[in-house]
């Protein structure tokens, strides 16, 4: 095989053929970026719930005078005791699931709220008072969450039980259905670009028949008939998988790096390892795909 | 070299076979004529011995082998020794006359040295010494089929396959294209050429094939054309 010969070959079908090739990378291109950018969301939101996981809490909030008021139901006889606060304590203590439990009292709470909301209105109304103490239980297993909530919720002197794993899986839900609709996208796009590759290299082949049949004829292997064209398709998808990588590149360095890490410092953005990691993937798909869409569409077409 | 035994072709989807039952043989060093009015048959017998289309019936052997049990990926090792000629000489019009020629050459993977050695030679050989960079387009027809005679004669083939290579040209350039094609008889390629021109095959007094409908109606040595159009 000589690879002067097939080169030139390649060459001449990629410039036949400007419109067709373009359209090729630029879809390749697209699809590839968001594979890419779902792989990474992926990765963005199995470390975030790592991370958030690590720090979540169930957390016993226990009744307030106010309370008493304006939730007779949940606090019938008004603020909780100091007996019923240290057997509430100790009971907490005392299970083998829970790693660590916090006491937070009313004036904490109302310094954490004040931090956190110094710039709404509310906080300049909010008192001490009506802040609720509470006990920050650190579970072993974020899981085993059910095991409190039935415990406690309607005891006397418990306002109510809160999961933050339940705030939290909302958001992982929404991320996820994202993801989910970017994949669907990607396929999609992805499904275009098969089609338009297989189209383009049955167009190439058509406009090269008089070549193929002359190579017929004199005896050429068909592997050397349709190398030629399936390294073209191979080089417009390995072309738009260094555009798509570029565009990876590109939304980390400007988007992640650039906007977003300064401004949403609670959340710990995917780092360079992880893109990095992602871009070869990403080009042997690119290569890879359009070779096996080109095997396909000259199966039919350049029989021997 | 070609033998036929019972052979019958049917293409997909057609009633009347294209083919029937032709058994015939042809020997090392022959050259035999294949007339025939248009639709008897004659490309049908030229495809089964390129092996571009397989017998429906019977069995086609080319060069030893067995074609209804070649595999495909060993065909184009039998097509290496086989060279064929059109009657559109289905030349590169972008590639010059000795990059046509090499381009059979290079497709079969010879190494470059070997390449420039054997275009000139095959190239003076058939007459065209020192036009290896004219392009297909700038010479008359007579000259490209010279070209497409010394491409399919480059790896100096066993057999030659020439479906109608004068069809295209005047009865003068028609001669000295007969008078190349014989000289390759003489050096031991069979020939087999399919024609419609009555003038060559009285001239020549080879071996005549006349198929009609089909079937093979005559096989004759030292014979003529025979028929009118």
């Amino acid at each position: 095989m000589r690879a002067h010969f097939v080169l030139s070959e390649i060459g001449v079908g990629l410039r036949r053929n400007v419109t067709m090739t373009l359209a090729v990378i630029v879809s390749v291109a697209l699809s590839l970026s968001l594979l890419g950018g779902s792989l990474l969301a992926r990765e963005q939101v199995s470390s975030m719930k790592d991370f958030w996981y690590d720090k979540v809490q169930v957390s016993v909030f226990l009744c307030n005078k106010v309370d008493a008021e304006t939730d007779p139901v949940a606090c019938p006889k008004g603020a909780v005791t100091e007996e019923q606060k240290t057997e509430i304590e100790e009971e907490l203590n005392a299970y083998e699931i829970v790693d660590e439990v916090f006491h937070e009292s009313a004036e904490e709470a109302y310094q954490h709220y004040q931090e956190q909301q110094k710039d709404s209105p509310l906080a300049a109304v909010v008192t001490p008072d009506q802040m609720q103490e509470s006990f920050r239980v650190k579970l072993h297993d974020p899981e085993k969450y059910e095991v409190i909530s039935t415990a406690y919720a309607g005891r006397e002197g418990v306002h109510s039980v809160q999961d933050q794993r339940a705030l939290l899986e909302n958001l992982f839900q929404l991320l996820n259905g994202v993801n989910i609709a970017a994949l669907g996208l990607m396929t999609l796009m992805l499904l275009v670009a098969l089609l338009l590759i297989v189209n383009t290299v049955r167009v190439s082949a058509f406009s090269r028949r008089r070549e193929t049949g002359i190579m017929r004829l004199v005896g050429a292997s068909s592997f050397y008939i349709q190398m030629p064209f399936i390294l073209e398709a191979a080089i417009a998808g390995l072309i738009g998988a260094l555009l798509a990588c570029g565009l990876l590149v590109g939304g980390k360095f400007f988007l992640i790096d650039g906007f977003l890490e300064d401004r949403i410092q609670v959340i710990d953005f995917v780092g360079w390892d992880a893109v990095i990691s992602v871009l070869p993937f990403i080009l042997v798909v690119g290569a890879l795909m359009p070779s096996v869409a080109a095997l396909f569409a000259l199966r039919k077409y350049l029989k021997v | 070299m070609i033998r036929f035994d019972s052979v019958s072709k049917t293409y997909p989807r057609q009633n009347a076979p294209a083919l029937r039952d032709v058994s015939l043989e042809i020997n090392r060093g022959e050259f035999v004529f294949l007339v025939g009015s248009s639709g008897s048959g004659k490309s049908t017998f030229l495809r089964l011995i390129l092996r571009e289309e397989r017998a429906s019936e019977g069995s086609v052997h080319v060069l030893g082998k067995d074609f209804g049990r070649l595999s495909n990926w060993k065909v184009p090792q039998v097509r290496r020794q086989l060279g064929t000629v059109f009657q559109d000489f289905r030349l590169l019009p972008n590639k010059t006359v000795g990059e046509n020629v090499a381009f059979a050459l290079e497709v079969i993977g010879k190494s470059r040295g070997q390449i420039r050695k054997t275009v000139p030679e095959v190239l003076d050989l058939v007459g065209l010494g020192g036009k290896e960079d004219r392009m297909p387009g700038e010479l008359s027809g007579g000259e490209q089929q010279r070209v497409a005679i010394a491409r399919a004669f480059v790896n100096r083939p066993m057999l030659l396959i020439a479906d109608e290579p004068t069809g295209n040209l005047d009865p003068q350039t028609s001669v000295g294209i007969m008078r190349l094609l014989d000289r390759i008889n003489r050096t031991g390629t069979t020939v087999v050429m399919a024609t419609h021109d009555a003038q060559i095959v009285d001239q020549m007094r080879k071996r005549v094939i006349e198929l009609e409908k089909g079937r093979l109606v005559r096989d004759q040595s030292r014979g003529v054309y025979g028929y009118q159009n």
